[in-house]
């Protein structure tokens, strides 16, 4: 279980700060081989606005590979916990560690670098470009030279080449949501956080994007998933955390968490 | 096709569809108008051209604006700053070294000094996350600051060598570019001053025009559309913004010399109030993605401004905040992108093969997208 016996993963994993982090927060109920690895680690995280505190002294982690969804009420701080992840918020106390490496003061820019990828909330393409140009800005920061065929497949990926010259206000929803998982895919990123992928979308379009999760998590991504909606986190997940006022609440298999009274009472309202 | 071939790669530098006009049409009347642009001071003679000049230095101006505000959405006041300061250094070396060497020598010193000046200021703004107005607050207030900080230098201890900063009365005496060695050297007035702003004219656009074209331009329009965005695909927000702004502060500092060298006089009056206004009404006239609707509004409202001024008035600020008023409410976009949209849906409609008479080069659409 300790990190140190598992170097041959991650080279970072020798780092002082890197080791032992695993003994200290090991949640029982998820499934840590030695054959996994950490990709992702908090310690002690916290972020208070003031007097509120949003994200308390929490400890959480995931392995690589993992789909793993955070579920919980408004404000019990999950698109806060993955703006901190992101660099979007400075944390107040507490280290974040991405693939052994302590990234908590690292730029925005810099965790993208290092491979966190986002798809925030709130759609966010460049509307009057087309869908094309939308995934060249993703790529042509790394990719040198002609663009096109990189960014033939990375539409291809998520079903929208037929719409590349679409401008990108043009494109329903769905489409602007997997135009946007897209682009952040194709910085190849290893891991993916996506903040509610599905709100307001039809059911069509939720098992699209479902599907599409899926697929990225079998070519290696690990993602985080911000969801309301239970049932889309059935279809796409094994391993929930649900969050509450701040704190990790519980954590372990859907089955039981669907099925844990505490968690209904709290965020399913009884259902 | 092989000949051709080379036009068009070289023409794909320029295009793409951050600017207006990438078709051969386009380019046709680029070339055309160049040439009459060129040949003016034949027919206007070396006094006209002289003061026709002046436009010329405006609307590099004005390109150095539209450059970091209308492509990267830093709206700056202190464009005028590093004007200033290009001018008052072009000034200040001249005097000391009143020499075809020296004079040489202030160009580089002093387009240096604007772009060390834009740099500084950018530093401390962007990498001390002021972002959105207030980036147009402390531009202002800069403006503000050097116009009344140069207003008091009129005592005799205000000079630096032998170059008096004159305070309210401003500098005078500084001498016309010239390049050259001895015997050679020609000093550039009237017509050949003309020449010499419509070449450095041409040259900035140009280059503006690749590097909003080309990646670097993605990423600039991109931060203008969602900062946030750009940065979670892994730019450096910071770093482009800075750099933005001090390539149009190197550009506004190249405009500064040129003025001061103009005038062979530099005052207080370029870092005013009006004056710092002054680019962003043509900027927001000529609309303010559009390099060049920019230049082109920036020459088109300084010689409607000169001649009624001419007529005796002083209403000519009056008229031109006027037309902001009315561009700003009827077309938000500028007059130059309004009328080319209007002549491309025109050409379309006409044009029975569908023919795009701006098809870019480079990219996939079929629309200027971000026009």
């Amino acid at each position: 279980m300790m990190s140190d016996t598992e170097t041959t993963t991650s080279t970072e994993d020798s780092k002082p700060s890197g080791s032992g982090l695993n003994v200290r927060k090991t949640p029982a109920n998820y499934a840590t081989g030695p054959d996994t690895d950490t990709i992702l680690q908090t310690e002690g995280l916290t972020k208070k606005f003031g007097g509120l505190t949003a994200i308390d002294d929490i400890d959480f982690a995931i392995d690589e590979g993992e789909l793993r969804c955070l579920i919980g009420p408004n404000g019990a701080g999950k698109s806060t916990l993955l703006k901190l992840i992101t660099g979007r918020h400075e944390a107040t106390a507490g280290d974040i560690y991405f693939d052994g490496t302590e990234i908590t003061d690292l730029g925005s820019h810099e965790r993208v670098r290092g491979g966190i990828g986002i798809k925030f909330q709130a759609p966010a393409v460049f509307e009057s470009l087309s869908a094309g140009e939308n995934v060249r800005m993703a790529l042509q920061r790394t990719d040198k030279g002609d663009l096109s065929d990189a960014i033939t497949s990375t539409l291809d990926r998520v079903g929208l080449v037929q719409q590349r010259d679409t401008t990108a206000s043009d494109l329903s929803h769905g489409q602007q949501q997997r135009l946007e998982i897209g682009m952040a895919a194709a910085l190849s990123p290893s891991l993916l956080l996506l903040d509610e992928p599905v709100a307001g979308l039809s059911m069509e379009e939720r098992e699209e994007i479902a599907s599409l999760v899926t697929e990225l998590n079998d070519d290696g991504i690990s993602l985080i998933v911000i969801e309301h909606d239970i049932e889309f986190v059935d279809r796409i997940a094994d391993q929930v955390t649900v969050l509450n006022q701040g704190e990790i609440f519980r954590e372990g298999a859907i089955e039981e968490i669907r099925a844990d009274p505490e968690v209904r009472r709290i965020y399913l309202g009884g259902e | 096709m092989s000949e051709k071939g080379f036009v068009e790669r070289f023409r794909s530098c320029f295009e793409g569809p951050n600017t207006i006009g990438n078709s051969r049409g386009f380019w046709v009347g680029f070339i055309a108008a160049l040439t009459i642009a060129f040949a003016y001071p034949l027919s206007a003679g070396g006094y006209q051209s002289g003061i026709t000049a002046l436009f010329l230095v405006y609307a590099i101006l004005a390109l150095s604006l539209s450059f970091v505000w209308g492509y990267s959405g830093v709206l700056s006041f202190g464009q005028v700053v590093f004007f200033g300061f290009g001018g008052y250094t072009f000034g200040i070396v001249t005097l000391n070294f009143d020499s075809t060497i020296g004079i040489m020598a202030a160009i580089p010193i002093a387009v240096a000094i604007a772009t060390l000046v834009a740099f500084g200021l950018g530093y401390f703004m962007f990498y001390g996350r002021v972002t959105g107005v207030f980036v147009a607050i402390i531009t202002l207030v800069t403006t503000i600051v050097m116009q009344t900080f140069m207003a008091q230098t009129a005592g005799s201890e205000w000079a630096i060598g032998d170059a008096r900063l004159g305070g309210f009365n401003g500098m005078t005496g500084i001498p016309d570019i010239a390049l050259g060695i001895r015997n050679t050297s020609i000093a550039f007035s009237g017509e050949t001053f003309y020449w010499l702003c419509l070449i450095l004219l041409v040259a900035s656009y140009m280059g503006l025009r690749a590097l909003t074209n080309g990646k670097f331009g993605y990423a600039m329009v991109g931060i203008r559309e969602d900062e946030d965005r750009v940065e979670m695909l892994g730019y450096d927000v910071r770093r482009v913004k800075l750099t933005v702004f001090t390539i149009g502060g190197a550009l506004a500092g190249v405009a500064g010399v040129l003025y001061a060298s103009w005038g062979n006089y530099i005052d207080p009056t370029v870092f005013s109030l009006t004056f710092a206004t002054l680019p962003v009404i043509w900027v927001t006239v000529g609309g303010r993605e559009s390099l060049l609707g920019a230049g082109i509004a920036a020459v088109g409202i300084e010689w409607f401004r000169q001649q009624l001024s001419n007529l005796g008035s002083d209403y000519a600020l009056v008229v031109v905040g006027m037309l902001l008023l009315v561009v700003v409410l009827v077309l938000p976009e500028g007059i130059v992108p309004y009328v080319h949209r209007k002549a491309v849906s025109v050409y379309r409609e006409y044009s029975d093969s569908g023919d795009d008479p701006d098809h870019p080069t480079r990219g996939s659409t079929q629309e200027e997208i971000i026009e």
